[in-house]
């Protein structure tokens, strides 16, 4: 039987000090134009946390909001506030940076992270408060340092400050004195990502209903890379945010393929389990500090705050299947291949048309597509559109020229079976993924019946290939009912035999 | 697209639109030498 989706989580993390001093748009421009004009307008532009937990599309993002909902609120978006946020939601939360910090020094293992001993003790009740902190991930952290000692760091050991409300609190060391692979700037992004998947495994555990012992594998799904110059990509995030989160049984690896990795990760971790080898696998991702303030430039330009100043993580456990949940059908995989070529319509097919079509299904059997979901609202004003719709026209231009769509419906196609995207843009945070946890509720409430999770990958970035990457896969009701039925032993047959088995037993006892 | 024969062309693709390779390929049936192609990502 197939796997099933047993619960997701979505969180995010708010680091506005990142966006100006560790996201590479910013970082970019102190290198070649350190006196520009940019640079001096982005402290204007960074959002308050009451206004980034007060925003529509992250609202969304930790399930306070249904994408139907936000997809009710006039755009942008930027410019609205929606009554009654909440810093939790449904899915996860939105962790202020002050307590992110504190999160971050908590998964340091390597004494890397310094932080001021008045910065630790002003926080740290706060952060204990968090529902899915545990005394184990408090206990972890150290009382901290004075501020001289983290200068000092600085200035004569190339630390990586950490700023918080733009006042230095903290540092990260280099891991090695000559090894860039340990650099302070790598050891930074790799633990941003390490605390934001932690954060959303925690979530993912706690939203599944199951126990941490539970989960056997871990994947995790990002795009950093870790490990010394023998080994640059050696290894193994899942792993060690596994440690910091308690799984104490799961062992894991790390899956790369890019903004398509969840969802090759997702199609891993259902065939892990229906294959028997492990009953409950965790995907995880954390954020992407690079990201931060990305198309800032634009956002400046036009007047706007920096949208990207949150790192996202997500968390999808995959059970056996309990006949309650949905499934990952692992029968309905789509994947651009080598041969595939990079034509959007050959890139479509490969993706959305080729896999129903092996299930003699139609495009408009699909209640919802789910490719790249990036909030409009950060990719309008920098000139990349609106990409959930274009990726949503395209399906539907597929689908009129198969025959399965009238041209005139093409309009209402791209509303009746697409969403309005709500997730940052962190890479492969919005790839597909955000709309696992809605499509797991929408489905078990009989809202819709499937749902296609399509996840894209730009391969050419890491100068290997000029190929493109993608795969996709369906998810439906649970059909372990249907399965039992077809397999001829009926319930009756089954109430039948243990009726006959209690009747021998009971004669077995009578004669004894 | 007489316009683009014999001319030399660079591209610079989008990788949730039209990406490189596709647009080289439509642009040197058109008569044009592909001088540099690339795709971005802009998400």
């Amino acid at each position: 039987m197939n796997s099933v989706i047993k619960g997701a989580s979505y969180v995010l993390a708010h680091t506005p000090d990142m966006v100006l001093y560790n996201g590479t748009t910013q970082t970019t421009e102190r290198i070649v134009n350190p006196e520009s004009e940019y640079l001096k307008e982005v402290p204007k532009h960074l959002r308050s946390y009451e206004d980034v937990v007060a925003y529509w599309p992250n609202q969304t993002y930790i399930g306070n909001a249904h994408p139907d909902q936000l997809a009710e609120i006039e755009f942008p978006y930027f410019d609205k506030k929606m009554e009654g946020a909440e810093r939790y939601g449904k899915y996860g939360e939105i962790m202020p940076e002050e307590e992110f910090l504190l999160l971050v020094q908590a998964c340091d293992m390597f004494e890397v992270v310094r932080l001021e001993k008045a910065f630790v003790a002003a926080h740290k009740d706060a952060f204990a408060a968090d529902p899915v902190i545990t005394e184990d991930i408090v206990a972890l952290l150290h009382e901290g340092v004075e501020i001289d000692e983290i200068e000092a760091l600085i200035k004569d050991d190339h630390a990586e400050p950490l700023y918080f409300e733009d006042k230095l609190v903290g540092c990260v060391k280099p891991a090695h004195d000559i090894d860039v692979n340990l650099s302070s700037h790598v050891m930074h992004e790799n633990l941003m990502s390490k605390a934001s998947s932690v954060l959303a495994l925690l979530y993912g555990v706690k939203n599944a209903g199951i126990e941490k012992s539970d989960v056997e594998y871990v994947i995790d799904c990002a795009e950093e890379a870790c490990g010394d110059m023998n080994q640059r990509g050696g290894g193994n995030f899942a792993k060690a945010a596994a440690e910091i989160a308690g799984l104490s049984n799961a062992t894991g690896s790390d899956a790369r393929g890019f903004c398509a990795a969840p969802t090759h990760a997702l199609i891993e971790a259902a065939a892990l389990v229906k294959s028997g080898a492990y009953k409950c696998v965790a995907v995880t991702a954390g954020g992407c500090t690079a990201k931060l303030g990305m198309n800032g430039k634009d956002h400046v330009k036009k007047e706007l705050p920096i949208l990207e100043d949150c790192l996202g993580g997500f968390c999808v456990i995959i059970a056996e299947n309990d006949g309650v949940n949905p499934e990952i059908d692992l029968n309905m995989l789509g994947r651009h291949t080598v041969g595939t070529g990079s034509a959007p319509q050959n890139v479509i097919g490969s993706l959305v048309a080729d896999p129903l079509d092996r299930a003699g299904m139609k495009i408009t059997d699909i209640d919802k597509f789910s490719p790249e979901m990036q909030n409009p609202d950060i990719t309008k004003p920098a000139g990349a559109g609106d990409v959930p719709l274009a990726n949503y026209k395209m399906i539907a231009a597929l689908a009129v020229k198969r025959g399965e769509l009238d041209r005139k419906e093409l309009a209402a196609f791209t509303k009746d079976h697409g969403l309005t995207g709500w997730a940052p843009t962190q890479g492969h945070i919005p790839s597909g993924v955000p709309f696992v946890g809605f499509a797991r509720e929408d489905i078990l409430e009989g809202k819709i019946k499937n749902a296609m999770i399509i996840g894209k990958g730009s391969l050419f970035l890491g100068r290997m290939t000029n190929l493109f990457d993608g795969v996709s896969f369906v998810i439906h009701g649970n059909t372990a009912a249907e399965e039992e039925a077809a397999s001829g032993v009926s319930e009756e047959e089954v109430k039948g035999l243990i009726a006959k088995a209690m009747k021998d037993f009971a004669a077995t006892l009578m004669a004894e | 697209m007489a316009i683009l024969e014999g001319k030399k062309a660079i591209i610079i693709g989008d990788r949730d639109g039209i990406p490189g390779p596709a647009i080289a390929e439509c642009v040197k049936t058109a008569g044009a030498e592909v001088i540099f192609s690339s795709t971005e990502c802009f998400v």
